[in-house]
């Protein structure tokens, strides 16, 4: 550790960005030395995106400063910040899927030879200029990707989730290279939620929460558990549950999966989904349970593995299918779900006409009841139930949920449901989930927010990289529980 | 299901409280400038709108509003081809020349086996091509103007072809369409006993069926019909055979008021039907839309057509200046709603 091996590459200080009302980040830093591997890391919704973005260029920060080898980078666009020597690898390749890899590269100014060089350094065989990017798998582009980057010869490398859908002798390729930068003398940036790789390849991390950088640590053995605690912090009280009664589940599953896999990034996902009970699904982003979520609602089809309804064999190829066998589904994205110009009744009531069977005279009275029951069981505020676009984002959850209610409910499938409303929403969102439980539905409840896995479910599955890796007691599981498991750190558990 | 929610945010400012008014309500000032137009012809030639006030003899029976509900009929009826499929974010740019193919095919056919097969099969002509349309839009997935536009041009080589078989046998109109289209009842057009029903049947498949709903619902977002369970190529299939249908129905009308079948009797119909959609409120990119508009946008093209034939123009300038007058309509009634 000499002189210049401790000189300070990338400098941010103090970084602040609101998009409107919404405090993205308040007071967000990161440092890296030469020769050293940062880990960045911070729950779901802590300010990472919005940090890697200012730190690139792609967004300004309104106060705070970017230094990069001291100086202060006007980082105004990602142009200039490759310029000064900070090149990102993002998690989805940046490559032109209709032209070829030499024009790729060449639209990048990228040396052909040198990143040739690394994508065979990187294990990649037989890749060839006039290959189109479109026609490579996945995996290829991201070592291509990195491999682009890396003859870059940047001072400072940003990695966002780069392992993420590699196989694991790419994994281990890419860790090798990346480590032997650093020990060049290169700046490494590392995102990423496998701690195992944090701690065989980082040098230090700095934790987000709420927007603001908690703390820098030293990766040593054990480290986990205080980025989980930093992770965690103090949190906005979501009320308590009102019944925990431990269920027990017996007969016959309403949905029963076994090994389900959609390439490339679901490898194993098994789970039964009982009548009465509310199953959560802890997973960070991106872990393959959007995949899950898609091929029980009938958008997809599994590449691998089966799954029963009510003890029947079933494989859906349109939406309508899952529907007729009893799942609906509440997707993440609300604007997926919602006809934004019409109203309110006729976003919940459109299922009763999509049979073409039921395309006839509108049943106007049956309706009515029905969309009337789900607007007042769900308390949605109405005053602008003209068009749909008008409401709150939280009554718009709501009427993608009451759509189903009006239509009943045998299976919910909830992705996400509280992402981005109130907190006062949210507070009703879990009795009402907990109440269709009780009248026999089943509920499958993926939140990115862990702090409501005990306030909604039952047991939770933990799905970590494309297989389901844990079962939890949910209304037993505090919130370090959850997250350790969400963050793979469970091999201390798999025994029990 | 209504298209005219009553609420509107309290919040916002006048102009744009007043915009989304319009946008929620589009025949109200359309009505309004339909009778600013009118009251500007009966200025341009007093006497054609109101022929008592003009003291002018023997006017009565080409009474002038009686003509132009006439006119505007067939264009109102292709119109609503268009409102039905830009609903869906559609458009049907073959059903001028199914309209064409219908009039001359039942015309041809007539003297050989009779009105009523005549119709029937000149019907049918249409429905097939609607459900190619709807075929190649819903399930094969192609963008639906060059869907419309390919089977366009391949119902127009047909119908050439057609002609060949059938040149030696005469063409012939069958009576009750003649009375449809050129008799009259109280000096209105008879084509009303056709078309008041037809535009009762359209504006309750718009508001008051599952299938209308299902209309704006893909032209809104069809991710989330299909969500909701909706298989779009069912709805694709039967809506663009609708289109077909109204379209051969609406050139079938007009064999009976232009009584000349011709390769292209109709075909001039298409562009105006689009613009009378559009003028009539209807979005192009789907979710928005009336009939009642358009039936006034096709009477607003027909006005602005008897003014510029009035001042008679040469007829290159009186088609660009048709163009340009239609351009400028439907700019500013998309800046003030603030829709398209």
């Amino acid at each position: 550790m000499d002189e210049v091996q401790r000189e300070s590459l990338l400098d941010a200080s103090g970084i602040a960005k609101s998009f409107g009302a919404v405090k993205a980040l308040s007071d967000a830093s990161l440092h890296v030395a030469r020769g050293e591997v940062v880990a960045l890391m911070g729950a779901n919704g802590a300010g990472k995106s919005t940090f890697v973005k200012i730190l690139t260029g792609a967004l300004r920060p309104d106060s705070g400063k970017v230094l990069i080898r001291g100086t202060e980078a006007r980082v105004g666009s990602p142009a200039q910040a490759r310029r000064s020597g900070l090149v990102p690898v993002y998690q989805e390749p940046s490559l032109i899927p209709d032209l070829d890899v030499a024009d790729n590269l060449r639209l990048g100014d990228t040396p052909v030879d040198p990143c040739l060089n690394w994508v065979n350094d990187l294990g990649v065989d037989g890749l060839r200029l006039d290959h189109m990017i479109a026609d490579l798998p996945l995996a290829t582009l991201r070592i291509l990707d990195l491999a682009r980057a890396l003859a870059a010869e940047p001072d400072v490398l940003l990695l966002d989730e780069m392992t993420a859908a590699l196989p694991t002798d790419l994994v281990e390729n890419v860790l090798r290279v990346v480590r032997a930068q650093a020990d060049e003398g290169r700046g490494v940036i590392y995102i990423s939620h496998r701690f195992t790789e944090i701690s065989e390849l980082c040098d230090s991390a700095t934790v987000l929460r709420d927007g603001r950088s908690v703390g820098d640590l030293k990766i040593e053995p054990g480290v986990e558990n205080r980025v989980v605690e930093m992770m965690l912090g103090a949190k906005i009280d979501l009320g308590a549950r009102e019944t925990g009664t431990a269920r027990t589940n017996e007969g016959i599953p309403r949905i029963r999966a076994r090994g389900l896999a959609v390439a490339p990034k679901v490898t194993d996902v098994s789970f039964d989904l009982y009548p009465g009970e509310v199953l959560g699904v802890v997973a960070l982003e991106g872990q393959g349970q959007d995949e899950v979520f898609d091929v029980l609602a009938g958008f997809r089809k599994p590449t691998g593995g089966a799954f029963e309804v009510d003890g029947a064999p079933v494989s859906f190829g349109h939406p309508a299918d899952a529907i007729a066998a009893g799942l609906t589904f509440v997707p993440g994205d609300r604007a997926e779900a919602l006809l934004r110009e019409r109203s309110v009744h006729e976003n919940i009531a459109l299922p009763f006409s999509a049979r073409a069977g039921s395309w006839g005279p509108l049943k106007t009275r049956h309706e009515r009841e029905r969309v009337g029951h789900a607007i007042d069981k769900l308390q949605i505020d109405t005053r602008a139930k003209g068009e749909v676009q008008r409401l709150s984002g939280g009554n718009q959850q709501k009427v993608t949920i009451g759509r189903w209610l009006a239509h009943g409910v045998e299976t919910l499938l909830l992705f996400d449901p509280t992402r981005g409303i109130d907190v006062r929403t949210k507070r009703q969102i879990y009795p009402l989930v907990r109440e269709l439980a009780d009248q026999g539905a089943a509920v499958l409840f993926y939140t990115s927010e862990l702090e409501e896995v005990p306030l909604a479910c039952d047991r939770a599955v933990v799905i970590f990289n494309g297989r389901v890796v844990d079962v939890i007691d949910a209304a037993e599981a505090d919130e370090e529980t959850l997250m350790r498991a969400a963050y793979g750190l469970t091999e201390d558990k798999a025994a029990s | 299901m209504s298209i005219h929610p009553e609420q509107t945010a309290a919040s916002d400012p006048r102009l744009v409280r007043f915009g989304r008014y319009l946008a929620d309500n589009p025949v109200i000032p359309l009505i309004a400038f339909l009778f600013f137009l009118i009251s500007l012809l009966e200025v341009m030639r007093p006497g054609i709108v109101l022929p008592f006030l003009g003291g002018r003899e023997g006017i009565i029976s080409t009474f002038w509003v009686g003509n132009l509900i006439k006119f505007a009929i067939p264009l109102a009826m292709i119109a609503a081809c268009q409102v039905l499929t830009m609903l869906t974010a559609g458009i049907d740019l073959s059903a001028g020349i199914v309209a064409t193919c219908s009039a001359f095919v039942c015309a041809t056919l007539m003297p050989l086996i009779g009105p009523v097969p005549a119709v029937l099969i000149a019907m049918a002509v249409g429905v097939v091509v609607g459900l190619v349309n709807g075929f190649g839009v819903g399930v094969v997935r192609v963008h639906p103007l060059i869907m419309t536009l390919g089977t366009g041009l391949i119902a127009t080589g047909c119908l050439q072809v057609y002609q060949r078989f059938v040149i030696a046998t005469g063409t012939e109109i069958p009576a009750f369409l003649e009375w449809l289209g050129t008799g009259r009842t109280f000096a209105m057009p008879n084509g009303l006993f056709l078309f008041i029903p037809f535009a009762i049947f359209i504006i309750w498949l718009m508001r008051a069926t599952g299938f209308g709903r299902l209309l704006f619902a893909l032209g809104s977002n069809e991710h989330a019909a299909k969500l909701s369970g909706v298989r779009s190529w069912q709805v694709f299939l039967a809506l663009y055979a609708l289109s077909g249908l109204i379209a051969s129905v609406a050139g079938l009308l007009y064999l009976g008021m232009i009584r000349a079948p011709s390769l292209s009797l109709a075909n001039p119909l298409m562009l105006p039907s689009v613009a009378a959609a559009v003028i009539g409120g209807t979005s192009i990119f789907g979710g928005r839309g009336s009939f009642a508009g358009a039936i006034v946008g096709a009477l607003i093209l027909r006005v602005i057509d008897t003014m510029l034939t009035l001042l008679q123009m040469p007829e290159g300038a009186r088609i660009a200046l048709f163009g340009l007058i239609i351009l400028l309509v439907t700019a500013l009634y998309v800046r003030i709603t603030g829709t398209r």
